[in-house]
């Protein structure tokens, strides 16, 4: 085994412990908006495609890193934006009556 | 120069690795998550910027315009999908980083098969990396297509469809062992990533829609774990660090997930869930069938003169878009002196959470959210309890039969209140495909029709009782 692959291996437990650290007590509300996260975080392979489509050099690797761009795109833009919007609806709100005033003086200034 | 070019690609990818590890910690906090996303997405940002001064990549016109189409595409449909949509929104983008796993895995096999040989640890991360990548992608499409209700929700299975999948994983080994020893070629890739494709599909497809939580959960962390697999091709330790963190953390949370609705992970991906459930219902079903209907007026009545209502939301009232309506509701009833709470399940709707996310779009104030636990021994004492569009939550055979295929699941006890008015589109079943004795007891009444109509009814009969 090259050193480089040990050193990959070694990465890849040490990443499995801070995974399940990381997020040990999460409670349930977030469970949605917590995978909705991770999803957007493993969007990351966007980044190999970014490499594959960079360098390709055959129309065949042109097509592939080309799709692959465009789905790992998606996946990370689309990943944040809707987390983003699910957490939205968590913030810490006063009650409707006065929200709605706030509004509307708002609206007036 | 080129080694100042490598020192910021690498100091950039440490410094993101700690960004998604922070963002991670944050997002499992209420008050912290939405700023651990952007965190998150900080951290992403300089991942793939530095990325792109890596002396490999010789032109940016493809990476340019096709960031760009992903990125209008993810950012328009994340932002125009409705808050209930949301769950089979995520599996959709799940699907897409599950594409680009195993199409980067193919395109670095036909890459590196030019110049010679593949090492065994670069070839067995391929061949593992198309595979996952290819089975979260269809997996996330089917999950897509039963949540958007594209595809019945309703476990689907023909003969031998175990042996048919267990022929396809053989078959997959087979190609596989034949890739890493060298001698298949990308001819066997092709065909391996196929038959993966295939298998993504018929994993998905026998199980039901109320299981979809866990199983899209699951296909998270599989496209995590594929990703990290393609850093081991790529040489590239941010895609091992972000991938296996993903595929650690979202392994967890599918145990969480499960462990909420009391189901053990083998029973929801071999369990087939309601398939086996006819039988034990259609036991019960001689035993008392009278369901009693009611209508919006004395609906109006009893929650007038009410001293407490307990309302509990499930994805009926999800797919009606009936939270506002139920807002107004509950203000009219609080301005009368009713005390109105909510009763949370933890797997309300199809995803966890998904009732507090709607209600809280509602501006339903979060001292009114009660969860399972606060909320069950309240119910003896509550006059009457509206149960809008949940179903299997609320099912006493979780509790009382041992031979429900739900025995177990923690539930709502609603029928240890006074009353109970359910209202539901038809007697049609919940996503555990079963009959819930619930809507047959002496306590309860049935208010049939869309949520969000109903609702609006009770409050036009309110203002006049």
């Amino acid at each position: 085994m090259s050193q480089e692959l040990v050193l990959g291996i070694y990465v890849f437990i040490m990443a499995i412990f801070v995974g399940f650290e990381v997020i040990a007590r999460v409670p349930s509300v977030l469970h949605t908006p917590l995978m909705s996260g991770t999803n957007a975080i493993h969007g990351i392979v966007v980044l190999g495609a970014m490499l594959v489509a960079g360098s390709a050099d055959t129309p065949l690797l042109h097509a592939l890193g080309f799709i692959a761009v465009v789905f790992g795109a998606a996946n990370v833009f689309g990943g944040f934006v809707v987390t983003d919007r699910m957490l939205e609806m968590f913030k810490k709100r006063q009650a409707p009556t006065t929200s709605d005033e706030e509004v509307k003086t708002k609206a007036d200034g | 120069m080129a080694d100042l070019r490598e020192s910021v690609i690498a100091v950039s990818y440490i410094i993101a690795a700690v960004l998604f590890i922070f963002g991670l910690k944050q997002l499992s906090s209420p008050s912290t998550a939405r700023a651990g996303n952007r965190l998150a997405a900080m951290g992403m940002a300089l991942a793939l910027g530095a990325t792109l001064l890596d002396r490999q990549i010789l032109s940016f016109w493809s990476i340019a315009v096709g960031t760009f189409i992903g990125a209008v595409m993810g950012i328009y449909f994340a932002r125009t999908v409705q808050m209930t949509a949301m769950p089979q929104m995520v599996a959709l983008f799940n699907g897409m980083g599950g594409a680009t796993a195993a199409l980067v895995s193919v395109a670095e096999f036909l890459r590196l098969s030019r110049s010679g040989t593949i090492g065994i640890g670069e070839s067995t991360s391929i061949v593992l990396g198309t595979l996952i990548g290819a089975v979260s992608f269809t997996g996330s499409l089917i999950a897509f297509g039963k949540l958007q209700e594209l595809l019945s929700g309703r476990p689907l299975q023909f003969p031998l469809q175990r042996l048919v999948n267990a022929l396809t994983l053989a078959a997959i080994f087979g190609l596989g062992g034949w890739v890493v020893i060298g001698t298949g070629g990308a001819t066997a890739l092709w065909i391996l990533f196929g038959a993966s494709l295939f298998l993504g599909a018929m994993f998905v497809l026998p199980i039901g829609g109320g299981d979809m939580p866990v199983v899209i959960s699951i296909l998270n962390s599989l496209t995590g774990l594929a990703a990290a697999l393609t850093g081991f091709v790529l040489h590239n330790q941010m895609l091992v660090v972000a991938g296996v963190l993903v595929g650690a953390s979202g392994t967890l949370l599918t145990l969480l997930m499960s462990r909420a609705m009391n189901r053990s992970v083998a029973n929801v991906l071999f369990g087939a869930f309601g398939a086996s459930g006819k039988d034990s219902a259609a036991a019960a079903t001689d035993v008392h069938r009278t369901v009693r209907q009611t209508t919006t007026e004395d609906t109006a009545i009893a929650l007038a003169y009410a001293r407490s209502v307990v309302i509990v939301p499930g994805y009926g009232l999800a797919v009606a878009e009936a939270q506002h309506t139920v807002r107004e509701l509950a203000t009219d009833l609080e301005k009368r002196g009713v005390s109105v709470k909510y009763a949370i399940h933890p797997v309300a709707g199809r995803m966890p959470g998904h009732m507090n996310v709607l209600l809280a779009e509602a501006n339903v104030p979060y001292d009114q959210l009660l969860e399972m636990d606060q909320v069950n021994g309240e119910f003896p004492q509550t006059d009457v309890v509206l149960v809008v569009g949940a179903n299997d939550v609320v099912n006493p055979a979780a509790r009382d039969d041992p031979s429900s295929p739900i025995y177990g699941m923690p539930i709502l006890d609603v029928d240890r209140a006074r009353n109970i008015i359910v209202l539901k589109r038809s007697m049609g079943h919940g996503f555990a495909g079963i009959d819930n004795a619930l809507f047959y007891h002496e306590k309860t009444r049935m208010l049939f029709g869309d949520a969000r109509q109903s609702l609006t009814e009770v409050g036009q009969a309110l203002k006049s009782a």
